[in-house]
This record gives C-alpha cells, sequence and structure tokens, in this order.
C-alpha cells in the first residue's frame, strides 16, 4: 500500500484540554471522533465541512501541531509541509522572503549559500513571481503573492505532500482562481498530493479527484467529487450543496441586475 | 506625503548633542577636569569658564562633559544588562509557558512592586559603592521590566502561522525563539531600552546624589550635585549645569521613544 499511499490515517480520535477553573484539572472536549482515510499518492484530496467541524483540527494532527490524539497517522513521503489560510499571518514580517525560503534549505542542510540562492530564484519562478522578489519583505507583497511565495516555502525542501488549510479562502475571486491554477499545475510539475481543505464546494469541485465531507468531528461522506455533487447521501451534503449554489445563484442574479 | 517625526529629530538632536560632547570630553576638555586653581575659585559662568568653577577652582563645563560620559556609559550598560537578561528570561518563559513561567513572572511582580533606586541603595550599600557595583545593581534590577515586555511579545508571536511553520520545517525551538521571533521584536524593544536608559539615568543620578554611586577622583552628574548642594547659594551654577544636563539627556530620550512608539503606531 505503501507505493499507493501518500497518507494514511487509521482510527483517529482527538481532544483539546479545555481548562475548567485555575485550580482544577484539565478537561477533554473530543473533537475528532474515528476518522480513517487515505490521501493517494498524487492525489489532490478535498476536505469540506462548515466551520468548526473540525477540519483544521485535523490538518493539525497530521502536522504535528497536536498532540492529545489517539490512533495512527501513517506518511508514507517526507514530512508535510503547509499552507495556511492567512497570507498576513503566514510569512514571519521580520525577514526577506528571500530568507524565508532559504529557510527550509537551511534546516535541511546539505546546500551551500550560492547553491540556496539558485534554488530559491527556481522557486520563485515555478509559483510566477519574479526573482528580486527575493529581497522584498512580505509587508510589501499582496496577499496573492504571500500565498505564493507560502507555496514556495512548503514546496523547496522537496516535500510531496501538502496540507492546504484553505489556501483560497482569504483571497478574492479574481486571485483564487489564478492561486488555483497554480496548485493544479505544481501539483501536476511536482507530483504533488495535496489535502485541501476548505469551507467552499464549488472551489473544491473545481481541483479535487474525491472528496471528504465532515460534520461534527465526523466523516459522514466520501467518495468521487462528481458523484457527491451530483447524487450527495447525506442531508448535510445536501445542505452545503444547496448553500454552495445559493451563493452562485445569488452572484447570476446580481451580475444580471448589473448588466441591465 | 511623508509627515515629518518632529518627536524622533528632536530626541535625537538634544542627545545627540550631549552624547558628543560627553564623547569628545574622553578625549579634549578645555580645562583639565581635576585641576584646582585656587584664584578662581566659585567663579560665575564666564568667557573663561563657560559654566563657572566649583569650590576647589575646576572647571564645571569640563567637569560636565566627563560627569556626563560617566553617567551615559552607567546607563548603557545598565540597559545592555536589563535588555540581554530580560530577553532570556522573557523569551523562555513566554515561549515554553508552564509552572516556570508562574514562578518567574510571580517574582517578577514582586521586583517590579519595589521602586528600582531603592532596592539598587540595597545593593550597594551591600556591595559597596563604586561604578561597577552600581551598573550589576541597577542592571539586574532592569531585567524584571524587560522581561515583562519581552514575555507578552512571545506570548503574542509564539502561536502566528509563521512560527507554526517553521516547526513544521523542523526548526528547533531555541532557533524559532531567537532567530524567528527576536527580530520581530526589534521596534518595542528598543522604545522599551529608551525608557530604560532615561530610568537609569536618573537612577545613577539619585545613587551617586547619595554618595553610594561614582566615588572620587571620577565624577558624574549624579556626583557632581551631591557635590554642589552645599553651595547652592553662593556657586548655584554649580548645581544648574549638570541639572540641566540632566534633564535634556533624559528629555531627548523621552522624546525619542515617543517619536518611535508614534512611527510604529503610523506604520
Amino acid at each position: 500500500m505503501g507505493e499507493e499511499y501518500a497518507l494514511e490515517v487509521r482510527n483517529l480520535n482527538a481532544w483539546y484540554g479545555v481548562r475548567q477553573s485555575p485550580f482544577g484539572g484539565k478537561a477533554r472536549k473530543h473533537v475528532l471522533h474515528d476518522i480513517s482515510f487515505h490521501i493517494g499518492r498524487q492525489e489532490i484530496l478535498g476536505l469540506v465541512g462548515e466551520s468548526g467541524c473540525g477540519k483544521s483540527t485535523l490538518c493539525k494532527v497530521i502536522l504535528g501541531m497536536l498532540n492529545t490524539y489517539e490512533g495512527e497517522v501513517i506518511h508514507y513521503t517526507k514530512r508535510p509541509q503547509v499552507v495556511f489560510q492567512d497570507p498576513f499571518g503566514s510569512l514571519n514580517p521580520a525577514k526577506k522572503v528571500g530568507w524565508i525560503l532559504e529557510e527550509p534549505l537551511r534546516l535541511a542542510g546539505g546546500m551551500d549559500k550560492e547553491a540556496r540562492r539558485r534554488r530559491v530564484e527556481e522557486m520563485l519562478e515555478a509559483v510566477g513571481l519574479p526573482a528580486e522578489f527575493r529581497n522584498r519583505r512580505p509587508q510589501e507583497l499582496s496577499g496573492g503573492q504571500r500565498q505564493r511565495v507560502s507555496i514556495a516555502a512548503a514546496l523547496i525542501a522537496g516535500s510531496k505532500l501538502i496540507i492546504a488549510d484553505e489556501p483560497v479562502s482569504a483571497l478574492d475571486v479574481t486571485v483564487q482562481a489564478q492561486i488555483l491554477d497554480l496548485l493544479l499545475r505544481l501539483q501536476k510539475e511536482f507530483g504533488l498530493s495535496i489535502l485541501f481543505i476548505s469551507h467552499d464546494l464549488n472551489v473544491v469541485y473545481q481541483v479535487c479527484e474525491r472528496v471528504l465531507v465532515m460534520k461534527k468531528g465526523r466523516i459522514v461522506e466520501q467518495g468521487d467529487i462528481d458523484d457527491i455533487y451530483d447524487h450527495p447521501q447525506e442531508a448535510y451534503t445536501k445542505e452545503l450543496l444547496d448553500a454552495a449554489l445559493d451563493f452562485e445563484n445569488d452572484e447570476a442574479e446580481i451580475s444580471d441586475t448589473v448588466r441591465l | 506625503m511623508k509627515r515629518w517625526n518632529y518627536s524622533l529629530l528632536a530626541g535625537c538632536i538634544l542627545s545627540g548633542a550631549v552624547l558628543a560632547l560627553a564623547l569628545v570630553g574622553q578625549f579634549w576638555t578645555p580645562y583639565d577636569p581635576t585641576a584646582m586653581d585656587a584664584s578662581v575659585r566659585n567663579a560665575a559662568p564666564s568667557l573663561a569658564h563657560l559654566c563657572g568653577t566649583d569650590n576647589f577652582g575646576r572647571d564645571i563645563f569640563s567637569r560636565i562633559m566627563n560627569g556626563a560620559f560617566t553617567t551615559c556609559f552607567v546607563a548603557i550598560c545598565t540597559v545592555l544588562i536589563g535588555a540581554v537578561g530580560g530577553t532570556l528570561v522573557g523569551a523562555v518563559t513566554g515561549y515554553f509557558g508552564g509552572p516556570l513561567d508562574n514562578v518567574v513572572m510571580r517574582v517578577n511582580d514582586v521586583l517590579l512592586s519595589f521602586p528600582s533606586v531603592l532596592l539598587a541603595l540595597v545593593l550597594v550599600s551591600l556591595m559597596g559603592p563604586g561604578t561597577a557595583n552600581i551598573i550589576a545593581a541597577l542592571g539586574i534590577l532592569f531585567i524584571p521590566s524587560f522581561a515583562r515586555i519581552v514575555r507578552g511579545e512571545y506570548l503574542r508571536l509564539k502561536n502566528q502561522d509563521f512560527v507554526w511553520s517553521a516547526r513544521i520545517m523542523g526548526a528547533g525551538n531555541l532557533r524559532i525563539m531567537f532567530v524567528h521571533i527576536l527580530p520581530n521584536l526589534f521596534v518595542s524593544m528598543l522604545t522599551t531600552a529608551a525608557v530604560g536608559f532615561n530610568n537609569a539615568v536618573l537612577a545613577e543620578a539619585s545613587m551617586s546624589y547619595l554618595g553610594l554611586g561614582v566615588q572620587p577622583p571620577e565624577t558624574s552628574l549624579g556626583r557632581m550635585l551631591y557635590e554642589a548642594q552645599t553651595y547652592l547659594f553662593n556657586a548655584p551654577w554649580y548645581a544648574i549645569f549638570p541639572g540641566v544636563t540632566i534633564i535634556i539627556i533624559v528629555l531627548g530620550f523621552s522624546l525619542i521613544s515617543e517619536g518611535l512608539r508614534e512611527r510604529e503606531s503610523r506604520g
């Protein structure tokens, strides 16, 4: 199975410690219930659900940001890397883009300064940014440009598994489309496996082949994206779909009005 | 439109002027600051002696140049000790948290609740007066105020996404604390250091005024005030000019820290 899977999660249960009083111990809040799934090699797996359903917690467990869990998380590739939602919090404001991109290479070791610099320039080009962005600070970049830098930082050390936690949710629609295109292109170019987390079914539909639907810490439905889109089995999935479609219809109406 | 930051500019001019005088005083002074001249005892300010002379006929302007250097030297060393110590304590407690954080911060609160000059007095009377001892005592007592600010910044920054990315890339805690997070504290450290510098100048002046600080033949601004109090009525310039110098230093650094804060809030 190791050849086909990039990541496998088996019977995962996770908790948060909640402090009840200054003197008492911590109570546990059960947030993930018996989660099992896998991500195939070179697959983009969608993960949808409304906010608070445990998507981000699952992402934290996979990335090793949360240790209070039981069950198995099996990595078949190098350590996964992450692209966060908020492009304004995910890049160190005190450092230049070049430094931020070089850091994973420095940590990995084995490359001299010149080689790292060349690698950074290659990676900037791969995500569609000019090489002189090396000398810019994150504050000087737009949201979309920052997200490109985040993606470059996640890929630069050769990681093949990317956890994208709502990577386009903070961007406006035109920039969203550009970043999604970029992710799809890089996925083919580098042979990436991606766990694509989103609350927006429309976005997931554009990039994923297979999708997991989460509700209240459980996976309620999983399967081929077209099947789920056309024949949702769960009432909850229907609701999510209706919400997404409503939003689209609203937009259509608005643009009609503008045209008149 | 770029607006001039007048506080920062004025502060830099005021404190820069005093610091320049103090530095020049290390190589050249109009008169030898320790040379006594019985013919001009307690002379009023004149063209020959800009700030007058003291009870031994020593040139007060020359002595101010030397005294300001000592005062600033003590203040800079104090702030350095406080900043380095405070950064270490604040970074470790803020970043790791837990019981250690609780214990260290309660000790911090106790130290902060006493006026630092009072505690420094206790320390110096145990260790004995002298420039090195006053630096040590004040430096240690300046650690808590820095530690508190640094801890707050670490608490704010340690769960930001960019720190998590660094962890996920495999950076160790020490590297995250001092290479990833610390550079983000530059502005707040600078502001704190400017305020701390002022407090150190005033603390040194108070301690030397009480006779516990800098000892003769060395001099400092506080030491000069101490010596001047006997002659307050026949030679008021002896007290006025060192006092004014202290005011200029403190005013200058207050303006600098205000200017920095203003610049930060304007972005």
